[in-house]
């Protein structure tokens, strides 16, 4: 068909619009992925390893604080090339990809909200991946109504006594320090505080690993705190601010999680267009029919579509405007739903193949469809954006 | 001990791009086409770079010699740990004939002007597989040559180079200064780290240009047609050892 020969070949550049220094971050990270992350992304899945070495080999390059501060042992990075370092890294294994960014989330909270003392014990270990992090949020009975949570923290003496358990917690068990969002005061958000746990604390134990349908990269598990005694000074800011700084630890963590759909659904175009240039039918190859063309054309401009909402967010965010809450929502909120049904439709083109284990495209899908779900559902992404519009200024 | 390090760097196509030939048969399509540094350039890097970490050498000195899109090269170099950059500003039809024996008398001007004692450079690159610039620049110095390194290791004022041969590994000493080539397994290429990238932003890539160096580019090579390699034809399957030899001397093989 003379529509795939006469025009230059778009080579799904991800990195038009970027700086010569953005595109040098890229290609590390691409080159990484390709490398150190994709020849083991299905053993890692299929045999539930956390792959503690890779992951520390990334965070030599820098990927372990990629915005955390330079004095701290982080990159220092703005949130654009955060965006665009995990959006290849994501071609490379996509489950690995969102616990590093759910790491690198925990260690700028702690960056950004602890007292000196706490950014020196803790981060330097955080950007080196020595330590690993968690974000404890959810619980059993309050994951969307985030503000109900109920693991109580009081006050004795110089110490905050927890009790309660979290659930569904990335790294759960595996990871070293946790930064955990308990109630220090009354109902509501403003009682909440954030703290930060060390594994080894009594007190602290977890749940069995959950069997997940994807993201088996990460152990995920039930925190649970009993008569655990936290030090106050590891709280992180204001007793009562808890919930504002884990909230703004995840406007830049949705941006991070649609940015690693983005590179699912990247690497998912591409394995489609492989396999249908090559597979045949009917006398000639899946790429000469002009369904599969335009859905190929279809996936692709909302891959674009995502990608630059996603970059615009990212870039609101760190320009500290006033529009950032509700794009980082809506970049999450779209990029995750377009990533999964591109994802989704390339393994349909992949035909019988894309239901085995032996391709990677099942991968991607399974990997990211709990992007939809985690780091405040879709759903909440549509009430914080309706909540915008619908506010009187 | 060797005080300044050239390496030689060359912006090519991506080795993972399916190439293709121009319609009107002059070159291959570069237009619009993802590039990086050469693999063997990459490695060549590398080994100044772990040349300079062991403290065998002072400085280590990236050039690159080609249109503004170069000094991509240069920074990924620079990125990867060489000191500064020197951009060899060559464009148009120049770039289009650039060869290794222009590329040489460069590399050679340059070599004496920044009295350099080591030059590391890829055997060869993957675009058009001369192998020829380490050797040709070897000579122009008048400077002894380890060429397909797989091993290179300081012994005084000397070199002991392990070269990778048809016939195996060669081990040879040369004297300083002297040209050295990179072969595949001369060692594994470190990522560049986000911290050297920006660090990378602030080193310093100072212009050239040829003529500056008393470099005469006129080509003595003229590229007549670049064409696609011809399609695998289908081969034919027979029934005994008669046949097989048959159908060879009538090929004219044997």
């Amino acid at each position: 068909c003379y529509l795939l020969h006469a025009a230059k070949p778009f080579d799904f550049d991800t990195s038009t619009g970027l700086t010569d220094e953005q595109k040098e971050f890229q290609k590390v990270a691409f080159d990484f992925a390709a490398n150190e992350m994709a020849p083991h992304m299905a053993e890692w899945d299929q045999n539930e390893i956390f792959p503690v070495e890779t992951m520390r080999k990334a965070a030599q390059l820098g990927f372990g604080g990629i915005y955390v501060r330079p004095e701290v042992g982080g990159s220092g990075l703005s949130r654009l090339d955060t965006s665009i370092i995990f959006e290849a890294l994501s071609t490379g294994c996509t489950s690995t990809t969102a616990y590093i960014s759910i790491h690198n989330m925990c260690a700028w909270m702690i960056d950004t909200f602890g007292s000196n003392e706490l950014r020196e014990k803790f981060c330097p270990d955080l950007c080196s991946m020595e330590k690993f992090a968690s974000y404890c949020l959810t619980e059993p009975g309050s994951g969307s109504d985030a503000a109900s949570l109920l693991t109580s923290a009081k006050l004795q003496g110089d110490h905050y006594v927890l009790n309660g358990s979290k659930a569904f917690i990335s790294g759960g068990g595996d990871t070293d320090v946790y930064v955990v969002m308990c109630r220090t005061g009354g109902k509501g958000p403003k009682g909440i505080s954030c703290v930060v746990v060390e594994k080894g604390t009594p007190g602290l134990s977890f749940g069995k690993k959950e069997k997940k349908v994807g993201w088996n990269s990460q152990p995920t598990r039930a925190v649970i705190f009993e008569d655990c005694a936290v030090p106050v000074t590891n709280r992180l800011g204001s007793e009562g601010q808890g919930f504002n700084i884990a909230m703004k630890g995840l406007n830049g963590g949705r941006i991070n999680i649609a940015s690693c759909s983005l590179g699912a659904a990247h690497a998912s175009v591409l394995l489609a267009r492989d396999h249908i240039s090559v597979r045949k039918q009917f006398g000639e190859t899946l790429s000469n029919s002009q369904f599969l063309q335009f859905k190929l054309a279809e996936m692709a401009t909302r891959l674009v579509a995502s990608r630059l909402l996603v970059r615009q967010a990212a870039l609101a965010l760190q320009e500290d405007r006033p529009d950032a809450v509700s794009l980082c929502s809506m970049a999450k909120l779209f990029a995750t739903d377009e990533c999964f049904s591109i994802c989704n439709q390339a393994l349909q083109m992949h035909g019988g193949y894309g239901y085995l284990k032996d391709y990677a495209v099942q991968q991607f899908v399974r990997d990211i469809r709990v992007h939809q779900i985690l780091e405040g559902t879709n759903e909440v992404m549509r009430m914080i954006i309706a909540r915008d519009l619908l506010t009187e200024s | 001990m060797a005080a300044r390090v050239l390496v030689g760097v060359k912006r090519v196509i991506d080795y993972a791009v399916k190439i293709r030939v121009k319609p009107d048969n002059t070159g291959v399509v570069t237009d619009g086409v993802k590039h990086s540094m050469n693999p063997f350039c990459e490695i060549a890097v590398e080994e100044a770079v772990r040349l300079k970490e062991k403290k065998l050498v002072k400085e280590v000195v990236a050039v690159s010699c080609g249109p503004q899109q170069v000094q991509e090269t240069i920074r990924t170099a620079l990125a990867m740990g060489a000191d500064r950059g020197i951009h060899v500003e060559v464009s148009g039809k120049d770039y289009d004939s650039l060869g290794p024996l222009q590329v040489s008398k460069i590399l050679a001007a340059l070599a004496k002007k920044e009295e350099a004692s080591l030059i590391i450079l890829g055997k060869q690159a993957i675009d058009d597989d001369c192998n020829q610039t380490g050797q040709m620049t070897a000579a122009l110095l008048d400077w002894p040559q380890g060429t397909f390194a797989s091993e290179v290791a300081v012994e005084g004022d000397k070199l002991k180079v392990i070269r990778e041969v048809d016939g195996g590994l060669e081990t040879i000493k040369i004297n300083l200064p002297a040209v050295v080539t990179a072969d595949l397994r001369l060692n594994t290429p470190r990522y560049a780290t986000l911290p050297n990238i920006m660090k990378a932003k602030k080193k310093k890539i100072t212009n050239v240009k040829p003529g500056d160096l008393g470099v005469d580019l006129t080509s003595r090579l003229e590229v007549l047609r670049v064409d696609e390699p011809p399609q695998r034809q289908a081969g034919v399957k027979v029934e005994t050892v008669e046949d097989l030899v048959g159908k060879l001397k009538e090929a004219g093989r044997i």
